[in-house]
């Protein structure tokens, strides 16, 4: 199956359409979840949350035997939950920093979930449950309760992130201010975490447990380069969420051997490459482009001002110099003399060149301006 | 002559991960001075307004605004915090900012609408920041940030305004005017608490002063206990006062 076909298929064949809508989803609620949590700098949290969720899919199918994915996440969201309240316990009771705290619990949840996994693949009907694939997930068993159970964690994300809208973007910028404003930041706190800790539940199997926090944030990193602004931020992250999860399922569709996790995820990381490089105003390549515009002008408005000298020597600035004075100048060079002619600064004549009014008022302005800022 | 306290300390004691920074603190601000807390680094001068912010629990004591808890009096608080307790790259604009101070009397939920941004863009005329409204906050400099964080303040028309080091890294220029806005305010009748460190600017710019360092060394008129025996008990070496002034 090539891509097109992939495509064409994707709005009738039931199974295609169920895996591309339920990673979409996935996409657009870790995207606009994931904002957040960059946002606060706590991207270890997600990673630990996930870890922590696999002790509890094992624990669910050995307490309950069920092998459909909705009982297994129920038991992800307990042990999820347990897990991000003892690392708030810890940070909160101990002195002990918040990565060592999230280190700890990340550790100790995912090293007792793999011992109990590798226990209960021994026992006869664990083979069909499938509780590996928790661990790198596997889009291809979603079926469409699993869409529906994602299409309603969104809509809850979106109506709480509309609701508390300005609670939300106060308290991740200020928490303190927020406090003194009279806001619970505690139930905001607790609120936030739960819709993150729903959100990877979600997606433990589609992406699981390893790459899970990935997918929360390569969308909302990828985002951040391309704008200042809160709002715009989130719809971007959510967009590239779900262009992720629709081109990885794509990909590894018509590809047979690909799992569709990770390469949901590799794409995720591709926006965020993408974004670190070629977005303007923060992109590494525009930040380059800018340093080597800066210098560039430097050295001719250097070269400009070293005419200027030469030029108000004499009564009338345009009176013509001959091209040789300025051979001894550091940083002169035959295209710095065609940039300065271009922009009308001087006009050259043969061996000559003269100041123009637009070059000498520019020189003037040069060193007495203090607002360089704008320019 | 009866004053009225506009914020009132009791034996308060805090302590992180067990370690006291603030041991018994009693403490009375009364209404409409302009107060500097001054100690040395690490002296607990953040913590005891966070404290009398409820933003940090104490251990032991209490903190009265009007002769009530904070709780049930934020509305009548206005805190300016240390300029670099945030991240100045957050998503933002100036303007932005200034209309969180209104948030508190908007409450839960409901969003700021023009009688808000009219009062924001009111509060950063006063600073002189309204040409920068639409900027971006981290192309802001430190002391254009710091006069965003006042504006934000004023926002809340407080009876309390509580700043640390709202000085901090500003040149004289943007001193002066803060310094001013802050006089405006006593001159309204309202309470300002100050952490400052400058010691040369103390008796140019307030009335009131504690020092501070770990406990309480003095609090009062800086006429009467800006001397050569606090600072010395508060900073450990021997200060002139009058070279100081
Ligand atoms: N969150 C925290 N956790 C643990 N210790 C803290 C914390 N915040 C402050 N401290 C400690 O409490 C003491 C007082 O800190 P505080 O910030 O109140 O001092 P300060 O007087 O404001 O100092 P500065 O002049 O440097 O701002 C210091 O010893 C500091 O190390
Ligand atoms: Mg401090």
């Amino acid at each position: 199956m090539s891509v097109q076909e992939y495509f064409s298929l994707v709005f009738t064949d039931y199974t295609l359409r169920t895996i591309t809508l339920g990673t979409a989803i996935l996409g657009i609620v870790c995207g606009m979840l994931g904002s957040f949590a960059v946002l606060r700098k706590q991207s270890l949290l997600g990673d630990a949350i996930s870890h922590a969720a696999l002790p509890g899919i094992v624990i669910a199918f050995l307490i309950t035997g069920a092998k459909n994915s909705n009982t297994l996440l129920v038991g992800a969201l307990i042990s999820g939950l347990i897990g991000t309240f003892w690392i708030k316990g810890i940070i909160t009771k101990t002195h002990l920093k918040s990565d060592t705290a999230l280190g700890l619990i990340l550790s100790l949840f995912f090293g007792f979930g793999m011992l109990l996994l590798t226990f209960v693949q021994k026992m006869p009907n664990a083979q069909q449950a499938g509780l590996d694939k928790y661990l790198f997930g596997q889009a291809a068993t979603l079926v469409e309760s699993d869409v529906w159970l994602m299409g309603g964690v969104m809509l809850i994300a979106l109506v709480v992130l509309v609701v508390f809208w300005k609670e939300f973007k106060l308290q991740h910028f200020d928490a303190d201010y927020t406090k003194s404003l009279g806001f619970n930041t505690r139930f905001l706190d607790v609120v936030m975490t739960a819709l993150i800790v729903l959100s990877i539940v979600i997606g433990l199997q589609t992406v699981g447990v390893v790459l899970m926090s990935a997918m929360l944030l390569a969308p909302a990193a990828a985002a951040r380069q391309w704008t200042n602004n809160l709002a715009v931020m989130i719809f971007l992250a959510a967009v590239f969420g779900a262009f992720s999860g629709i081109f990885g399922t794509a990909i590894s569709a018509t590809s047979n051997n690909l799992s569709t996790g990770p390469v949901i995820v590799l794409i995720a990381a591709f926006f965020v490459v993408i974004s670190f490089i070629f977005s303007p105003g923060r992109g590494l390549l525009f930040k380059q482009i800018r340093h080597w515009k800066n210098r560039n002008d430097l050295q001719l408005h250097k070269t400009l001002y070293f005419m200027y000298e030469i030029a108000k020597t004499h009564q009338d600035i345009s009176h013509p110099h001959a091209v040789k004075i300025l051979n001894n100048f550091q940083g002169y060079t035959k295209n710095s003399l065609k940039s300065l002619a271009d922009r009308e600064y001087i006009t050259v004549d043969g061996a000559m060149w003269s100041l123009t009014p637009k070059g000498y008022e520019k020189a003037i302005n040069l060193y007495n301006q203090q607002d360089n800022l704008n320019d | 002559m009866k004053e009225k306290i506009a914020i009132k300390v009791d034996d308060l004691t805090v302590a992180y991960n067990f370690k006291p920074v603030l041991w018994d603190i009693d403490l009375s601000v009364p209404e409409g001075v302009l107060m500097a807390i001054v100690g040395p680094n690490g002296a607990g001068k953040s913590t005891l307004i966070k404290a009398m912010l409820d933003i940090i629990k104490p251990i032991a004591g209490s903190v009265e605004i009007f002769g009530k808890p904070y709780k049930k009096q934020y509305k009548e608080v206005a805190y300016v915090p240390q300029k670099g307790s945030v991240d100045w790259d957050f998503p933002t604009t100036a303007l932005d900012v200034v209309m969180m101070g209104t948030y508190g009397s908007l409450g839960w939920i409901k969003r700021p609408g023009r009688q808000q941004k009219k009062e924001a863009l009111e509060a950063l005329e006063k600073v002189g920041m309204l040409e920068f409204r639409s900027r971006q906050i981290s192309q802001l400099s430190g002391g254009q940030q710091q006069r965003i964080f006042l504006a934000r303040a004023l926002v809340q028309k407080a009876s309390i305004y509580i700043m640390d080091e709202p000085f901090q890294g500003v040149d004289a220029t943007t001193e002066k005017a803060i310094i001013n806005i802050l006089k405006e305010l006593r001159k309204e009748g309202k309470t300002v608490v100050v952490v400052h460190h400058d010691l040369q600017t103390v008796p140019e710019y307030f009335d009131w002063v504690t020092f501070l360092n770990v406990k309480k060394i003095a609090t009062g008129s800086v006429k009467d206990i800006f001397n050569d025996d606090n600072l010395t008990k508060t900073y450990g070496i021997n200060y002139k006062v009058s070279v100081l002034q």
